[in-house]
């Protein structure tokens, strides 16, 4: 009996011992299929792609790219290793990508927000000794240079875009309910009041959109509640001080305005605006079938309504304005706005960091960012580029070139990633009800003194 | 590759061939227990490192991780979301776990009993279909069953009644009742073979001596399958503890705090805040809380392991 059962065991043993081994080879074998070559004239380039994103990017790398590189450069070998990931996930993706020499790609585009965190966790190559040698770089703008910057004061990536963001308001849902057209509100009350009289006059439609949840990721924090906050006298930031300002007025009154929206009816049911993919629903689906009577929203929305765009729609531009987000109460300069934008970044890890940088300044010149941007739909980081008649020609373009002047950029602080989540939390709270908006202010400065830590933290 | 050693097992004395016997088993193991310890205590072993540390995916942190003592487990208490993430925990688990899964299970099983195979069959076919769904698949039916346009609401707008926004109305009701769905089908199948174990005569000696239905199951059958109930309910409790997939591609753990149990929670916090450490630390926790509801099982049903 007892021969019997040891016979069983060890039977046990070496066939889940082998299947474990055999796994863990496989394993192996497949992650050095992926792993890069490690010849020197192949770079792969990582970026977010999948459910119509980057389409744009995808495309420009595939025919304008790569074959004119190829010209020049004919042994290299460009791989495009896209990943499809939700905008929070990517991050997350990237960051475990880059911490292994396994997987770190070659070159990676970084939302600018993510470049001084990844920068001071040793996952990037600083550029600045390879920026010397480029005469462009003083074409760039100098606010969209300092958002590539680290706190070390070097440089981590060469901008591709950037971006501005303002008020999509439809005309005629305006003109409808009697409200003046163009649409220049010069104060959160006229927003307000706006969306009140769209709301008693035409029932049917949405009033105000906002990105309102934890899924929308960081378009909660910066198309609503940086929209919102930095129209106030306070900051989410002190540069001066070095401190995130944790409760203040501001924060209270940002709280209040979107507790106010949600309270009163005037956005869209939760179920829609607290999906991943509310934003594409409001901009490709309710504002063409003028269901949608304000957006708080990006430049880039624009390139929903293009002939070849995810939601064609050729009268688009006669029928929806875009204006600037007013201040608080008007304050000095009257208007706000957020910017930010994406930026090529040369892994540490990578192993072919000269033929990157080839490739990032080939696709960085006049020439080829203008390509990009008539294709994405976004601003350019470059003064040049952005004197093209051709770009300018884009719709709204001038409008949300205008809003530059009075852009904030996010904190350059390697803790914002993680502040920013505590915003589309609390965010999430004051919609759905669970906390008022006081609470909120309340959540915010507890969490946001837990991940940045108690010296770094002011209340006003 | 076992054969030699039972041959020389027959041939020589008892004592010493089982002495053999052992060092050869043992030879045999190795690789499972090097294996194990691997990738298994391994991890565990370094979850408790982690716990302590304020290592993160990205940031400062990320390049010098540092030894923080207590401050994720201070810092846990103190964090009301966490709290709420106990109590959803709670409640997920009592009403998926225990009360939908076991007693619904339970009840299946009961009911099968002693019924016409063919009709056992059907039914069994029917459950199992859920448990052998994979979780996000059954997310993904859930979602097209439950969401605003979803089958669930043209039932209602044919029979003219108002659509209703579930997965957002009552989104903790519907993660609940989509993992009982897919997991009863175990606890039926467990309580089956518990049942079909029970000797009949025992039963009907009861009823002989005037033993309602009721006392019959209640004084005589679940004292006879106790043991099979705690396993039961062990394995549901553990495997409940830790769902993810089901209500993160449900509801992602949302609306606001709603659905956002204990796994959820450490996810948020591991690699949305890019906070490893703390997610680390929560990960302990919900080790800690699955450890001691099986021993609380244990020692209120008096039954040895």
């Amino acid at each position: 009996m007892r021969v019997k059962s040891y016979k069983k065991l060890a039977a046990i043993s070496v066939i889940t011992g082998s299947v474990l081994f055999s796994s863990a080879c496989s394993d192996a074998n497949s992650t050095s299929g992926s792993k890069k070559s490690g010849d020197s004239n192949t770079i792969s380039i990582t970026f977010r792609d999948g459910g119509g994103t980057n389409k744009g990017l995808t495309d420009w790398l595939n025919n304008d790219i790569i074959p004119e590189f190829k010209k020049e450069h004919p042994k290299a070998n460009i791989k495009l290793s896209p990943i499809s990931a939700s905008e929070g996930d990517y991050f997350a993706k990237v960051a475990l990508m880059l911490k292994s020499d396994q997987s770190a790609p070659d070159i990676v585009t970084e939302d600018t927000f993510m470049v001084n965190s990844d920068a001071s966790a040793g996952y990037l190559e600083p550029l600045d000794d390879k920026l010397k040698g480029w005469d462009e770089w003083n074409q760039y703008i100098d606010n969209v240079k300092n958002g590539v910057k680290a706190q070390d004061g070097k440089t981590y990536g060469v901008p591709f875009n950037t971006d501005s963001r303002g008020l999509w308001y439809n005309k005629e849902l305006f003109k409808k309910a009697g409200l003046p057209v163009p649409w220049e509100p010069k104060s959160w009350d006229d927003i307000l009041t706006a969306a009140r009289t769209i709301k008693k006059k035409d029932p049917g439609v949405i009033p105000l959109w906002m990105n309102s949840g934890k899924a929308t990721g960081e378009g909660t924090s910066m198309q609503t509640f940086e929209m919102l906050l930095y129209g106030t006298k306070d900051p989410l930031y002190d540069e001066g001080k070095g401190k995130w300002i944790v409760n203040s007025q501001g924060l209270l009154d940002t709280y209040t305005f979107i507790d106010t929206i949600y309270k009163e009816k005037l956005g869209p049911n939760l179920s829609q605006v607290l999906n991943g993919q509310g934003g594409t629903i409001a901009y490709t689906q309710l504002m063409p079938k003028g269901k949608l009577a304000i957006g708080l929203d990006g430049i880039w929305q624009a390139g929903n309504y293009r002939k070849d765009g995810p939601a064609p729609w050729p009268d688009a531009f006669k029928t929806l304005g875009y204006t600037a987000m007013p201040t608080q109460n008007g304050e000095e300069p009257g208007q706000t706005s957020m910017s930010g934008g994406w930026a090529f970044s040369i892994p540490k890890k990578s192993d072919n960091k000269d033929l990157s940088w080839e490739f990032i300044k080939f696709i960085s010149t006049k020439e080829n960012n203008l390509k990009l941007l008539l294709k994405e739909n976004n601003l350019s980081p470059r003064e040049d580029v952005s004197k093209e008649s051709e770009y300018l020609n884009l719709p709204m373009f001038k409008e949300a070139t205008e809003f530059l002047e009075h852009t904030h950029f996010r904190p350059s602080v390697d803790k914002y990633p993680s502040v920013s989540t505590v915003i589309q939390s609390t965010v999430e709270d004051v919609v759905t009800g669970k906390s008022s908006p006081k609470q909120a202010v309340e959540n915010y400065q507890k969490n946001v003194t837990r991940v940045v830590g108690k010296d770094k933290v002011i209340e006003r | 590759m076992v054969s030699p050693s039972t041959s020389v097992g027959r041939t020589s004395s008892p004592h010493k061939s089982n002495h053999k016997k052992l060092v050869t088993s043992l030879l045999f193991l190795l690789p499972s227990w090097i294996l194990l310890l691997i990738f298994f205590i391994g991890p565990i072993l370094l979850t408790f490192y982690f716990a302590f540390t304020n290592l993160s995916l990205t940031g400062s942190e990320a390049q010098a991780t540092q030894f923080v003592g207590f401050s994720n487990f201070v810092n846990m208490f103190q964090d009301p979301n966490f709290r709420i993430s106990v109590i959803k925990t709670i409640v997920y688990l009592l009403f998926s776990a225990i009360v939908g899964q076991q007693i619904l299970g339970f009840i299946l099983a009961l009911l099968m009993k002693e019924k016409n195979p063919a009709f056992r069959r059907v039914i069994g076919i029917i459950v199992i279909a859920g448990w052998v769904t994979p979780e996000i698949v059954v997310a993904f039916c859930w979602v097209a069953f439950l969401n605003d346009s979803g089958t669930l609401n043209m039932i209602l707008q044919q029979i003219g009644l108002k659509p209703v926004a579930w997965l957002f109305t009552f989104p903790m009701t519907s993660v609940i009742i989509a993992n009982i769905w897919h997991g009863t089908a175990f606890s039926m199948l467990v309580f089956q073979a518990a049942l079909d174990d029970v000797p009949k005569s025992i039963e009907e000696a009861a009823v002989v001596d005037g033993a309602s239905r009721f006392q019959v199951l209640y004084k005589i059958v679940l004292p006879m399958i106790k043991g099979s109930v705690v396993t039961n309910m062990i394995l549901v409790t553990l495997q409940t503890l830790g769902v993810f997939t089901l209500i993160y591609a449900m509801t992602g753990g949302g609306p606001g705090t709603s659905t956002q149990t204990l796994p959820i929670f450490m996810y948020n916090q591991a690699f949305v805040n890019y906070q490893l450490g703390y997610g680390t630390a929560i990960s302990l926790i919900l080790l800690l809380i699955g450890v001691l509801v099986s021993l609380l099982y244990l020692k209120s049903m008096k039954v040895k392991v």
